[in-house]
């Protein structure tokens, strides 16, 4: 609750003094779980934003092209994205006022669902590190650590990188030992079993594209398998097309992803499509000691040329 | 018929009865959720669901169909023909289909079978399959059936209509089809008047508890310009992240775009699955795209099911209010909130 009032006091402040034009931020959706992204232009609608642990859609996809001066809420992930657009001229730091929200994980909504065996949901709360969810006749109090996204589980960047106001007190960074335990049993398997797990991974993919649609990276204006002259992949549910879909997504977010996870909530039939994307953060973290959106100068590693590289072949 | 009484003890024998005549369709819970499969074992059939994450549609209307095929190899005699590769319409059935995706199937059959077109494949895969439908006993909070036409016990649509009564499930047969299938499945008890009784409160009761409402009532009378230069589009458009999700896993949606696909030289002419909020849906051949924008296409897909349709089948809204848009809606675009719009 106190991150909402602040959220919406910075938001009213920036757009009375014009600071900005708008603000993007979350209102309550018509979901007990769910949040709605909104874009507020007018300082008296800033009660309407709203923050809570349901908030898992990247605003950073909000963002590029735009050419109005923005405000925008960011949790950790959220900054690391905005930097990436920055960095990638998608954005310029000057169009941002960033309101940034220390972040102790988002509440992945599928995994409470199933606890409530069909009973209907009316109001979800938060208070303190709980979250409690209320229906007819009934009460349930869940301790939040335990229904995290998977994401979230393994985040190292929960504060915002860059911001120009904070919505609540920073947090403390977890030390986890290892927040690559998942990748390294996929890696351990042996080339056709690996090919087995992402095969079924991906076997109810309807091809809906939502988990590209929710990246904050893909912002092409038109998208390789949108093209249709030439058309580079096939259109049907084959598997072959389904799963070159799924690997050069994955590639072309290469060095870029933040591993926000939104691409995992908007998947409308729970595809772990992460553990695509995370196997190349992985490789990237370790080949260049590089995470993406950590500053607004680097450039991605797989878009950087050195002369003075230390691989021959490619001086 | 009368109204007829299954044992729940004896699901499993009229399931065994049926398969020797078709190929049998129930809910199967993989992964977190629901989808209509191939019946394995009649033991252990598990009607506990509220509904299929997906909607059943595409045992009618596949999601990649193999219309055509044809060959570039000029050698052959059929050489660039477009021939109809082989299919099946071997009966099915669907167990536990629920009302509204029973209902949904109706309001797209006037799309595939109408007067200026038939389109084969959906009429002979329509006729081919009978839809065994369980009413809800306990609808979803966002379920709003009652107010499109439809409603937990909805027979519309479907062939035989079960009521959960504990005990038995009492079968109401609204059609021949449905009659034919519950003598090949060997169900002949009579239900007796107070069980008949129990399933018309049964319904009443579940009726009362669908707890979302959405208006319908002026949207026919609107003019359809009006609404299209409504204000609200751009607020409703904001949060929209452009995905297919909404329209996948609608009912009632039916668009397709027709492909050529070809491997060496043999060809396959497929039709799969578009979706309205695809920027590739509308794309010309000169590259001009009418609807180029994110809003354009929300608008789209609101329109078509709540104006366009309206008017031109007369035959209420494209939606069945299931629910599944909004519960999946990744950034929660509800439909329930554009109905109230649209008909304010």
């Amino acid at each position: 609750m106190e991150q909402t009032d602040k959220i919406s006091e910075i938001a009213k402040k920036i757009l009375e003094e014009k600071t900005v034009d708008l603000v993007i931020g979350f209102k309550k959706g018509t979901l007990p779980t769910m949040r709605e992204p909104v874009l507020i232009k007018d300082a008296e609608r800033t009660d309407q934003l709203y923050w809570d642990s349901f908030c898992f859609i990247n605003l950073a996809s909000y963002l590029p092209k735009r050419q109005e001066k923005i405000g925008i809420i960011a949790k950790g992930c959220d900054s690391r994205n905005i930097a990436v657009h920055i960095v990638e001229n998608q954005i310029k730091r000057e169009q941002l006022y960033i309101i940034g929200v220390p972040c102790k994980g988002m509440v992945d909504r599928r995994k409470i669902i199933p606890l409530l065996d069909g009973k209907k949901v009316r109001e979800v709360t938060e208070p303190d590190e709980d979250i409690t969810v209320r229906g007819d006749g009934f009460e349930h109090t869940l301790k939040k650590g335990d229904y995290l996204q998977d994401n979230c589980i393994r985040c190292m960047h929960r504060n915002p990188v860059i911001y120009d106001a904070l919505a609540g007190d920073l947090v403390e960074e977890r030390k986890d030992p290892d927040p690559y335990d998942d990748v390294k049993a996929v890696e351990a398997m042996g080339s056709e079993e690996r090919w087995e797990f992402f095969s079924n991974l991906i076997k109810g993919c309807t091809r809906c594209y939502a988990c590209r649609n929710a990246c904050p990276l893909c912002y092409c204006p038109a998208c390789f398998v949108d093209e249709s002259d030439p058309q580079w992949v096939g259109k049907s549910i084959d598997p072959t097309d389904t799963m070159t879909f799924h690997i050069l997504r994955a590639y072309h977010c290469a060095g870029r992803c933040t591993d926000c996870g939104a691409c995992e909530q908007a998947c409308p039939v729970d595809i772990k499509v992460r553990f695509f994307t995370r196997k190349l953060n992985k490789d990237v973290l370790d080949l260049y000691d590089c995470e993406a959106g950590l500053s607004t100068e680097e450039r991605p590693p797989l878009d950087t040329y050195r002369p003075d590289d230390y691989d021959e072949f490619i001086r | 018929m009368g109204d007829k009484i299954i044992k729940k003890g004896q699901l499993p024998n009229v399931l065994k009865a049926l398969k020797k005549t078709y190929e049998v369709f129930v809910p199967v819970r993989e992964d977190g959720f629901y989808s209509f499969k191939p019946l394995k074992d009649e033991e252990k059939v598990d009607l506990s669901f509220t509904n299929t994450r997906l909607s059943p549609k595409s045992l009618v209307l596949p999601q990649s169909e193999r219309m055509f095929e044809f060959t570039l190899d000029e050698k052959s005699k059929d050489a660039h023909i477009v021939k109809e590769a082989p299919k099946g319409y071997p009966p099915k059935v669907v167990v536990g289909i629920r009302p509204c995706d029973a209902k949904a199937l109706r309001l797209v059959h006037v799309n595939f079978d109408n007067p200026e077109f038939r389109d084969p494949w959906w009429i002979k895969r329509l006729e081919s399959v009978t839809l065994l439908g369980l009413g809800c006993n306990e609808p979803c909070s966002t379920c709003f059936c009652t107010s499109v036409n439809c409603g937990p016990f909805n027979k519309e649509g479907l062939d035989v209509l079960l009521f959960d009564l504990g005990e038995c499930l009492l079968a109401r047969t609204p059609t021949e089809k449905g009659e034919k299938l519950l003598q090949l499945g060997r169900v002949d008890k009579d239900a007796d008047s107070g069980l008949k009784k129990k399933a018309d409160e049964l319904k009443t009761r579940a009726e009362k508890k669908i707890g979302s409402h959405v208006p319908t009532d002026k949207l026919g009378k609107k003019n359809v310009n009006d609404l299209f230069d409504a204000p609200f589009w751009d607020d409703v458009a904001f949060a929209c992240i452009n995905c297919g999700a909404c329209t996948f896993l609608c009912p009632t949606c039916w668009c397709f775009d027709i492909q050529d696909e070809v491997t060496k030289r043999q060809g396959d002419r497929i039709r799969n699955w578009d979706s309205c909020m695809f920027p590739l849906f509308t794309v010309h051949a000169s590259g001009h795209n009418p609807r180029a924008k994110k809003v354009q296409r929300v608008r789209q897909r609101f329109m078509h099911k709540l104006k366009y349709y309206v008017d031109k089948y007369k035959n209420g809204v494209a939606c069945v209010g299931c629910g599944r848009c909004v519960n999946h809606c990744p950034v929660n675009i509800d439909i329930r909130e554009v109905f109230r719009l649209m008909n304010d």
